[in-house]
């Protein structure tokens, strides 16, 4: 039963993902006319575009072509990058570490900074404090992530000059890495002072792609904590002297983190595609930054492995959402 | 001869004349839409308040602080970018893209999301089907990689910007416009319409449509408010309108590269565009409130 | 009297979101230890108004302008939060009206069951959960153990019920109020309820106030009944004279009416216009 909607999820998973495949090659291929003139690099001679004509396959008919870049893509093989002249594998699988470091790290702070403000509007409810925060978090539901990483930049990068403005680590402290992850791999070490150097420079990036993110889940999650704080179960608990701080954490909260944690996954793609723009003002070396060169250079190939990469991020987010939610709903989890 | 007697439809039920006064009383829709109305004729009158050319650059009054710091030249309010180019007058220039963007992707956003919405929603069917599942397909691509896809296929510039929106944003109007058609469509007075047989499309474009307005207005400008940002991302990253217009995302993007060297340039582009965003998510959510009477209670 | 428990004098309250408007006018009670009574009336008669008092739950919007609570010689109205939290949850207990809302549905029988006993009894866990167990057989759950497991979910309206009332007495309180505790069940679920709320009551020594607007109900299970009619007493007294011998015309014709066990969820079948007219004009209501 459970196994079955496992894999009908993950069978309409590698749907999404095929579509994805098939509007990424129709957008990059058919809409703007000779795909070989967008491709060229400047200075390329006419032996190279002969060259790149083959390689794709251009004389064949365009189903027949979908099938041949299908092909390449399922191995892995996304082309050469026009701007980096570099394996655009190689390239996305380098840089892909530092924006699922920053995602996670963002995640974890927006659910933590959310779930706080949700439970401390819970417990301070008909209390001048209640309708303060709703208004602040009212107004900052607005802020978006390109306006959060500005305001931390001036804020913490230049007013009070704490955390470092640009890059992933000093650079005179790196080592030599074994994995991308940088940061987890620190701490596996042991290296705390190239543990604490990379959180830094994390933290406005992390907080400019968490905060909006938490105003959701705060508005959310505290609607939901209300109405469980009014069920008849939590009366009786409270009958049984169950302080306001456990009731809310104990009796309501599991409750309310249904609705909170579904929308919290879809609000969780869009932090990923924030990291866009996030990386590109702090300078932090992920794929979003790269996605804006690449758009930049119209680096065709570079951008289609960026796009299928972010895309099957975005299927991995919702499927894990649909399990977790699964997972922690008693209904779905004991028939 | 007696009069010739005509079949009108039934009219809808009138609303209350109160309605644009209750408007006037929330206070987000009166601090929202004041600072809209503000910037529109700033932008609109944006040559002629302008204290200094926005594009004329004099490298001696180069990085100049705003007025009220020490070092600042009178005339240069907010002080000059690096290459002595008034802040100020750059400031209400952008305005002028800011909005051109804004208005005109909402407005064709929403005009091709509730043409779709209102057949979806009114002819239900097949026509509702089809409609349904493009936007459900639609809507499951994340906006990222579609502007992403796009702006690569088009190219940079204002128009690539405003069709990336458009592109992207029209099933937020067409979900919200057949939701409603179809509310609407429950209701007495058209189910009295069309028991006269009163024609379809009349019916859908004088009875349904209008009532379905003040839902749509709301929608636009919450939809501003995102094109601004956009709009602000893009010419950041330089895919936007040539550099040299003044943009304040562009604006934004200088004062990033010289935040150590002269602030205020960061400053008040970001001050100018979060109250904007501010002001059109007010006005959006304000009129939604003031429209909705299940949000009223 | 020294086996008095409870003693409502002259409790009167105002609804403050009806703009003043009085829900109990003047009303007292009296329960004894181990006597059930039955607290009836239609809805917005002020039963449950009662009941939130004593359970010291009354919304915000409704305002107590008079009289005393005793319970055990102590008014409950004018006792400190702290003094009543150790009161609630102890010394008197709830039993809900719906058996669907009023179990957690994230939290497992088991452990709803022994929060009331470790944090009312300060039992360890092991102690709560064999206390539970002995708790939920005493209830007639035939296996204990597995319900134990549970979550409410999984369990029929009827099997939550006695799952609540378990918990009620748990704490082996001595007073318990019964907030319409059947009016969510099946009517054959429903006798067994109230057959099983009288053993454990029994068993327990405990005084029952059984709120309901079912006279039928009253009939079965109670001792002595109070009626109410809109915020206030009309007839008082044990069951038994105040139905074969009713003093008020209003519970004469709602006697007449009778009582519907087919249909519980029916209520009080109307009663002619005239009377409620001198009932309301009796009470001093326009």
């Amino acid at each position: 039963m459970i196994a079955i909607s496992i894999l009908n999820r993950l069978i309409m998973a590698a749907v999404t993902l095929f579509g994805v495949a098939l509007i990424v090659f129709v957008l990059l291929r058919v809409v703007p006319g000779d795909p070989i003139a967008m491709m060229i690099a400047p200075g390329a001679s006419p032996a190279d575009i002969l060259a790149l004509r083959a390689r794709y396959g251009l004389d064949l008919s365009l189903p027949a072509q979908f099938g041949v870049w299908l092909q390449a893509v399922v191995i892995g093989d996304f082309g050469t990058s026009i701007s980096l002249r570099r394996d655009v594998l190689e390239l996305l699988l380098g840089r892909l570490p530092a924006t699922l470091e920053l995602a996670f790290a963002a995640l974890v702070v927006a659910v933590l900074i959310g779930g706080a403000v949700a439970v401390i509007g819970t417990l301070s409810r008909r209390t001048p404090l209640e309708p303060a925060i709703d208004a602040t978090n009212g107004v900052l539901l607005a802020v978006p992530d390109f306006v959060w990483a500005l305001a931390l930049v001036l804020l913490l990068g230049v007013l009070f000059p704490i955390f470092p403005l640009s890059g992933r680590i000093d650079p005179t402290l790196s080592i030599d890495f074994a994995t991308p992850f940088y940061l987890a791999e620190s701490l596996v070490r042991l290296r705390f002072d190239i543990f604490l150097d990379i959180a830094a420079h994390m933290v406005m990036p992390v907080l400019a792609l968490a905060l909006p993110l938490a105003t959701v889940i705060t508005r959310i999650l505290k609607e939901a904590l209300l109405e469980a704080m009014v069920q008849d179960y939590v009366l009786l608990a409270r009958l049984k002297g169950m302080s306001e701080v456990r009731l809310v954490l104990q009796e309501a909260l599991r409750n309310a983190i249904g609705p909170a944690l579904s929308l919290t996954g879809v609000q969780f793609t869009f932090l990923v595609g924030g990291t866009v723009i996030v990386e590109r003002i702090f300078s932090y070396p992920g794929i979003g930054n790269m996605a804006i060169d690449a758009v930049i250079n119209r680096d065709l190939p570079l951008i289609q492995g960026l796009v299928l990469v972010f895309g099957a991020i975005f299927i991995v987010i919702n499927l894990g959402v649909d399990l977790l939610a699964a997972a922690l709903n008693p209904r779905l989890r004991h028939g | 001869m007696a009069e010739p007697i005509t079949i009108t439809a039934p009219t809808a039920p009138t609303k209350p004349p109160s309605r644009f006064k209750t408007l006037l009383t929330e206070p987000k829709v009166l601090f929202g839409g004041g600072f809209i109305l503000l910037l529109l004729v700033i932008a609109i009158l944006a040559p002629l308040i302008a204290p200094k050319d926005p594009l004329e650059q004099d490298l001696m009054l180069g990085s100049l602080p705003p007025a009220w710091l020490d070092g600042a030249e009178p005339g240069y309010y907010l002080g000059t970018d690096d290459l002595g180019r008034d802040v100020l007058s750059r400031l209400l220039y952008g305005s002028r893209i800011a909005l051109f963007v804004a208005v005109s992707s909402a407005s064709l956003a929403a005009l091709i999301g509730t043409v779709l919405g209102l057949l979806a929603g009114w002819y239900g069917g097949w026509t509702d089907r089809i409609i349904s599942r493009i936007v459900d397909i639609w809507m499951a691509f994340p906006p990222v990689l579609l502007s992403i896809l796009l702006v690569a296929v088009f190219g940079s510039g204002v128009h690539s910007v405003i069709a990336a929106i458009v592109i992207i944003d029209w099933t937020r109007f067409c979900r919200v416009v057949r939701a409603e058609t179809l509310a609407q469509a429950q209701l007495d007075y058209i189910t009295a319409a069309r028991t006269v047989g009163f024609p379809r499309m009349k019916i859908l474009t004088r009875e349904i449509f209008p009532n379905i307005v003040p839902v749509l207005i709301a929608l636009v400008s919450l939809e501003m408010g995102i094109a601004v940002v956009v709009e602000a991302i893009l010419s950041f990253v330089g895919l936007s309108v040539s550099s040299d217009t003044p943009t304040w995302g562009g604006m934004i993007a200088q004062g990033r590269q010289l935040i150590h060297h002269a602030w205020w340039l960061l400053v008040a582009p970001l001050a100018v565009l979060f109250a904007t965003v501010l002001a059109f998510n007010q006005l959006g959510g304000g009129l939604r409130r003031a429209f909705d009477p299940v949000m009223r209670r | 009297m020294t086996d008095m428990l409870l003693n409502v004098t002259g409790l009167s309250a105002v609804s403050d979101r009806e703009g003043g408007l009085p829900v109990l006018r003047d009303v007292s009670l009296s329960l004894k230890k181990g006597e059930v009574r039955g607290l009836v009336g239609e809805s917005g008669a002020g039963k449950s108004t009662i009941a939130k008092a004593i359970l010291s739950i009354l919304p915000r919007t409704v305002r107590v302008t008079g009289g005393w609570i005793n319970f055990k010689n102590r008014d409950l109205l004018a006792m400190k939060p702290q003094e009543l939290r150790s009161i609630m949850g102890s010394e008197i207990a709830l039993i809900p009206q719906d058996p669907q809302t009023a179990l957690n549905p994230g939290r497992r029988i088991g452990a709803q069951l022994a929060d009331g006993l470790r944090l009312k009894r300060g039992m360890s866990a092991k102690a709560a959960e064999a206390r539970a167990l002995q708790l939920l057989a005493d209830v007639q759950i035939r296996d204990p153990d597995r319900v134990m497991a549970s979550f409410p979910h999984q369990l029929s309206g009827g099997m939550r019920q006695r799952v609540l009332i378990a918990a009620a007495f748990a704490v082996d309180p001595e007073l318990v109020v019964a907030d319409e505790p059947t009016t969510a069940l099946d009517v054959t679920v429903q006798k067994e309820i109230l057959r099983l709320i009288r053993r454990m009551q029994e068993a327990h020594g405990t005084g029952v106030l059984f709120v309901t607007h079912d006279l039928g109900i009253v009939a079965q299970i109670c001792d002595s009944v109070t009626l109410l009619y809109a915020g206030k007493v009309i007839e008082e007294g044990p069951v038994r004279s105040v139905l074969e011998n009713p003093q008020h015309a209003y519970t004469r014709a709602l006697i007449a009416a009778g009582p519907r066990y087919d249909r519980p969820d029916a209520g009080l079948e109307p009663v002619p216009e005239e009377i409620l007219h001198a009932l309301r004009q009796e009470i001093g209501i326009r």
